[in-house]
C-alpha cells in the first residue's frame, strides 16, 4: 500500500519536472524560431545540415526508446539479466546518437560554423546541444541505475527509478521529433 | 588558478568595506553563540538536515528575514541619495555603487524575500491545512531549501569578494552582455537567480504533487480552504514559469561565457527576444508571489470577521482566471518596444481584463466583514493597509495598461509606486498578517499585540508617506534609477518627503524587531495552550501549538469548508479511532551538501575557476548517487510513543 502510493505521487511528480522540462524546450524553439534567419551574412540551414546524417540519429534514438520499451516489458526481480541487457542495448544506441552528434557539431566548428558566428547558429547549437546534453545525462542516470540493480537485484525503488527513466527517454524522442522537423527537414527546404 | 579573481576582487569604497565587516561580524556572532552555547550538534540534527516542512519553513522565514533586512537597507540607501543628491551635491554614493544598489533591491526583494516568504507559507500551512503529515517529496523539498539558501549567499558574498551587477533586476541585453558589463557583476546576478530558480521549480513541483495526491479524506477540490487554492494557482505559475527563466538566463549566460549571438544587437542576435522571455516568466512570477498573499487574507479576514468567507465558488474561480490571465499580459512591461498598434491593443486589454478577478476577491473580502463580528487585530490592520495600498496600486496599474499614457510614464517613478504599492501592499503585508495570525501555531505564544498595531500603523502610513510622492514624481518626468538630478527640476521637496516616509517604514520595521523580542521575553503570559489563539476554521488550528512533528495523530476527515470551524461547533464530530504507528523520512544532509556546492558552481562559474567548478559538479553526482543508494529512508512512531505525545496515559 504504502509503496502503490509512493509510486504514484513520483510517476506524477515526474510528469510534473517533464512537462516543466517541455516549457524549457519550448523557450529554445521560439528562441531559434525567432534567430534562425539571422544568419548575418553566415551559412544558413540549407547549406549546413546533412539530412541523411540526421535521420541516422533520428533512427538510433528511436530504437532506442523501443529497446527501452523492450526492457520494461514484463518485468520482475527474475528478469534482471534480460531488464539489464535490453537497458544496455538502448545505452549503445543513445550513446551512438550522443557520439554522431558530437561529430556533427565538430565539423561543423572546424568549419568555423560554431555557435559564435551568429545568431542562426548560436540557436541551432543551444537547441539541439540542450537535447543532446539531457540525452547525455539520461546515458549517466542509466549507467547509475544499471549498477544499482546489478548490485542490489531489482528492487520496488529501482523498478520505480527505471519507469522514471523511461517516462524521461521517451520524452526525449519527442522532443527530438520537433527538432528533426523543425531544425532539419525545414531548414533544408530554407 | 584562480580564474579571474585577484586581489583587486577585495578592494571596496568605505561604505562597500562598512557592509561587508557588518556582514562577517553578524556571521561570526552567530557562530560564537552557537559554539557557546554548545548548539552545533542540535541545530545540525534537528535544522540543518531536517526534512520536517515546519522546520524548513522556519528556516525560509530566518533567511528571508535577513534578505528583508538587506533589501530594506539598499531601499533607504537610494532614497537618502535621492533626498541630497540634486543640482551641485553628487550625494554620498558614486553611480556605479548606486547602480549596484538598484540591482541588488530588486533582485533581494523578488526572489529571496517574495520567494522565501511565500515558500515558507507553503511549507508551514499548506500540509497542515490539507491534513496531511508531510509533503510528498521531503527530500525535494530541503533541496529546494537550499538551492534557495545558496543562490542568496552567492549575491551577498558579492559584497565582499568583487561586485555585484548594475545592470538593473532583470539584466537587459545589450548592457547585461560582455561587451558593456565585463566584470563579474552580472555573472553573480546570473548564478545566484539561477541557482535559486531551479530550487524554486524543485519546491514547485512538490507542492503541487502534494496538493494533488495528499489530501485529507474528503477534502475535495471545492472543499479546499482558499489559501490552498490561492497556493495551487501559484505552484502552476511557477511550474510554468520558471523554466522559462532558466531557459532566458542560460541563454544570457552562454552570450557571456561562450561569445554566442543571442541576445546581442549585432551578428544576427536580437536584444529584444531577452526582454520578451524574461518578462513572460516575470510577469507571471508576480502573480507567484501575490496570489499566496491573496490566500492568506482570504483566511485571515474570515476568521476575525467569525464568518464563512463570502463567495467562495467565485474566489476559486478569480485565482483561476488570475493564473490563467497572467500568462498573457507580459508584453505590457515594454509597450515601447513597438510592437503596433493591434498587438499593444490586446495586451493592454488583457491587462485590464485581470482587473475584473481581483476585484470579485476585494469585494468578496469585503463581504465577509459585513455582518461578520470582525475583531480589530493587527492581521486586520495589516488587511485595511492592503485595500487601501493595493487598490490604489491597481487603479494606476489601470491607468499604465492603457499603451499611449503608459509611452508617457515608461521606466518613470509612477511606475515604480505602482508596482510597490502591489508588492508592498499586496504580499508584504499579506505575509506580516500570515506572520502574526499563525506565530503562536509554530512557537507557543502570541506576538506582543498592542507593538504589532504600532508596527502595522507605522508601515502603511510609512508607505504612503514614501511612495505617493512617487505619482507625482513621474507625472513631473523623473525616471527610476537616478542617482543625480538637475536642482531646476524641482523634484526636490517630494523626494525629501519620500525619503521621509522610508524612514518611518525603518521605524515601524524597529518596532516589529522589538515586538519580536518583548513576546519572546513575555512568552509565559502570551502562552497558547488551546491550539487555536484567534477562534479559527481550518484544519491547522485542530492540533496543538507547536504542532507535533506528525501534525495529526489521527488523519482528520473533512466534509465540508472549515473543517475545523464545523467540527468545534458540533457538527461532524471527529470520531476517536485508536492511533496507528505512524512514518516519518528520516534527516538528510544531502540537501545541505549539494546546495552548498552548487553554491561553490555558481562561485566558480561567476569567477571562472574551472577545476572549482568541475569538482563541486562532480561532487553534486556522488552526492545524489550515495543518495540513491540508501535505504530505509523512514523511521516509525510506535503507538505508545504517539500517546505519550497527545498526553494519554
Amino acid at each position: 500500500m504504502m509503496n502503490a502510493d509512493t509510486d504514484s505521487k513520483t510517476f506524477f511528480g515526474f510528469w510534473v519536472y517533464l512537462m516543466s522540462d517541455c516549457i524549457l524546450f519550448a523557450t529554445l524553439f521560439a528562441t531559434y524560431a525567432v534567430l534562425h534567419k539571422g544568419t548575418f551574412g553566415g551559412p544558413s540551414g540549407k547549406e549546413l545540415f546533412n539530412l541523411p546524417y540526421a535521420l541516422v540519429e533520428t533512427f538510433l534514438l528511436l530504437i532506442s526508446s523501443f529497446t527501452s520499451g523492450l526492457a520494461m516489458m514484463k518485468i520482475g526481480p527474475e528478469n534482471k539479466h534480460r531488464v539489464l541487457g535490453w537497458f544496455f542495448v538502448t545505452f549503445l544506441l543513445g550513446a551512438g546518437f550522443v557520439g554522431m552528434e558530437i561529430n556533427e557539431f565538430y565539423h561543423m566548428i572546424q568549419e568555423g560554423n560554431g555557435p559564435a558566428r551568429s545568431g542562426f547558429l548560436t540557436s541551432f547549437f543551444t537547441l539541439v546541444g540542450t537535447h543532446g546534453f539531457h540525452v547525455s545525462m539520461g546515458l549517466i542516470w542509466m549507467v547509475i541505475f544499471m549498477a544499482q540493480a546489478f548490485c542490489q537485484g531489482l528492487t520496488p525503488v529501482i523498478l520505480r527509478r527505471f519507469v522514471c527513466l523511461k517516462l524521461f527517454w521517451h520524452f526525449l524522442d519527442v522532443v527530438w521529433i520537433f527538432i528533426f522537423t523543425f531544425v532539419y527537414l525545414m531548414g533544408v527546404l530554407g | 588558478m584562480f580564474g579571474r579573481l585577484t586581489l583587486d576582487a577585495f578592494k571596496h569604497d568605505a561604505i562597500e568595506y562598512g557592509a561587508g565587516v557588518m556582514m562577517v561580524l553578524s556571521l561570526l556572532a552567530v557562530i560564537g553563540l552557537l559554539t557557546y552555547l554548545k548548539k552545533w550538534k542540535w541545530i545540525w540534527e534537528e535544522w540543518l538536515t531536517s526534512l520536517d516542512p515546519k522546520r524548513i519553513g522556519v528556516m525560509y522565514v530566518i533567511v528571508s528575514f535577513i534578505m528583508l533586512f538587506k533589501g530594506v537597507t539598499d531601499a533607504i540607501m537610494m532614497r537618502v541619495q535621492q533626498m541630497f543628491a540634486a543640482g551641485d551635491v553628487a550625494g554620498y554614493l558614486t553611480a556605479p555603487h548606486f547602480q549596484q544598489i538598484f540591482t541588488a533591491h530588486g533582485t533581494t526583494m523578488i526572489f529571496f524575500v517574495g520567494m522565501g516568504v511565500i515558500f515558507a507559507i507553503m511549507n508551514l500551512i499548506l500540509p497542515l491545512q490539507i491534513g496531511a503529515r508531510d509533503v510528498a517529496f521531503p527530500f525535494l523539498n530541503s533541496l529546494g531549501f537550499w538551492f534557495f539558501t545558496a543562490g542568496g549567499s552567492l549575491m551577498l558574498i558579492s559584497l565582499i569578494i568583487g561586485n555585484f551587477s548594475g545592470a538593473g533586476w532583470v539584466s537587459y541585453p545589450p548592457l547585461s552582455g560582455i561587451q558593456y558589463s565585463p566584470d563579474v557583476g552580472v555573472d553573480y546576478w546570473i548564478w545566484s537567480v539561477q541557482i535559486a530558480g531551479v530550487g524554486s521549480l524543485f519546491s514547485g513541483i512538490n507542492f503541487l504533487v502534494t496538493i494533488f495526491t495528499m489530501r485529507c479524506p474528503g477534502m475535495t477540490f471545492m472543499k479546499l480552504p482558499l489559501l490552498i487554492w490561492s497556493i495551487l494557482g501559484s505552484l502552476v505559475l511557477i511550474i510554468f514559469a520558471f523554466p522559462i527563466l532558466t531557459a532566458t538566463v542560460g541563454m544570457l549566460t552562454l552570450d557571456r561565457l561562450l561569445d554566442m549571438k543571442f541576445f546581442t544587437s549585432d551578428f544576427g542576435g536580437n536584444p529584444m527576444m531577452y526582454i520578451n522571455l524574461i518578462w513572460a516568466w516575470g510577469h507571471p512570477e508576480v502573480y507567484i508571489l501575490i496570489l499566496p498573499a491573496f490566500g492568506i487574507f482570504s483566511e485571515v479576514v474570515a476568521t476575525y470577521s467569525s464568518k464563512r468567507l463570502f463567495g467562495y465558488v467565485s474566489m476559486v474561480g478569480s485565482i483561476i482566471a488570475i493564473t490563467f490571465l497572467s500568462f498573457i499580459v507580459w508584453l505590457h512591461h515594454f509597450f515601447t518596444m513597438g510592437a503596433g498598434a493591434s498587438v499593444n491593443a490586446f495586451f493592454g486589454i488583457m491587462t485590464m481584463f485581470i482587473a475584473i478577478p481581483t476585484g470579485v476577491k476585494v469585494f468578496n473580502w469585503i463581504f465577509t466583514e459585513f455582518r461578520g463580528r470582525v475583531r480589530f487585530d493587527s492581521p486586520m490592520l495589516w488587511f485595511m493597509g492592503f485595500v487601501i495600498v493595493f487598490v490604489t496600486g491597481g487603479m494606476t496599474g489601470m491607468l499604465l495598461s492603457i499603451a499611449p499614457v503608459d509611452f508617457q510614464v515608461h521606466n518613470s517613478l509612477f511606475l515604480i509606486a505602482h508596482f510597490h504599492s502591489m508588492v508592498i501592499g499586496g504580499v508584504l503585508f499579506g505575509f506580516f498578517a500570515g506572520f502574526t495570525y499563525w506565530f503562536p501555531k509554530f512557537t507557543g505564544f502570541k506576538l506582543n499585540e498592542k507593538l504589532g498595531k504600532l508596527a502595522a500603523y507605522l508601515w502603511i502610513g510609512g508607505f504612503l508617506v514614501a511612495f505617493m510622492p512617487l505619482y507625482i514624481l513621474g507625472l513631473m518626468g523623473a525616471t527610476r534609477r537616478l542617482d543625480h538630478y538637475d536642482s531646476s527640476t524641482g523634484w526636490q521637496p517630494l523626494f525629501i518627503i519620500a525619503g521621509i516616509g522610508g524612514f518611518i517604514v525603518s521605524c515601524g520595521i524597529a518596532v516589529q524587531m522589538w515586538q519580536l523580542w518583548v513576546s519572546f521575553r513575555d512568552r509565559k503570559q502570551n502562552k497558547d495552550t488551546t491550539g487555536d489563539p484567534w477562534d479559527g476554521r481550518t484544519l491547522e488550528w485542530s492540533t496543538t501549538s507547536p504542532p507535533p512533528i506528525y501534525n495529526f495523530a489521527r488523519i482528520p476527515v473533512v466534509h465540508d469548508i472549515d473543517a475545523f470551524w464545523d467540527r468545534k461547533n458540533g457538527k461532524f464530530p471527529e470520531q476517536k479511532k485508536p492511533y496507528k504507528p505512524i512514518h516519518m523520512p528520516k534527516s538528510s544532509s544531502t540537501g545541505f551538501i549539494v546546495g552548498w556546492l552548487s553554491f561553490i558552481v555558481g562561485f566558480a562559474a561567476t569567477w571562472h575557476i574551472l577545476w572549482l567548478g568541475i569538482a563541486a559538479v562532480i561532487g553534486i553526482f556522488i552526492s545524489l548517487i550515495v543518495h540513491l543508494a540508501e535505504k530505509e529512508p523512514e523511521f516509525e512512531i510506535s503507538v505508545a510513543e504517539i500517546e505519550t505525545i497527545e498526553g494519554h496515559v
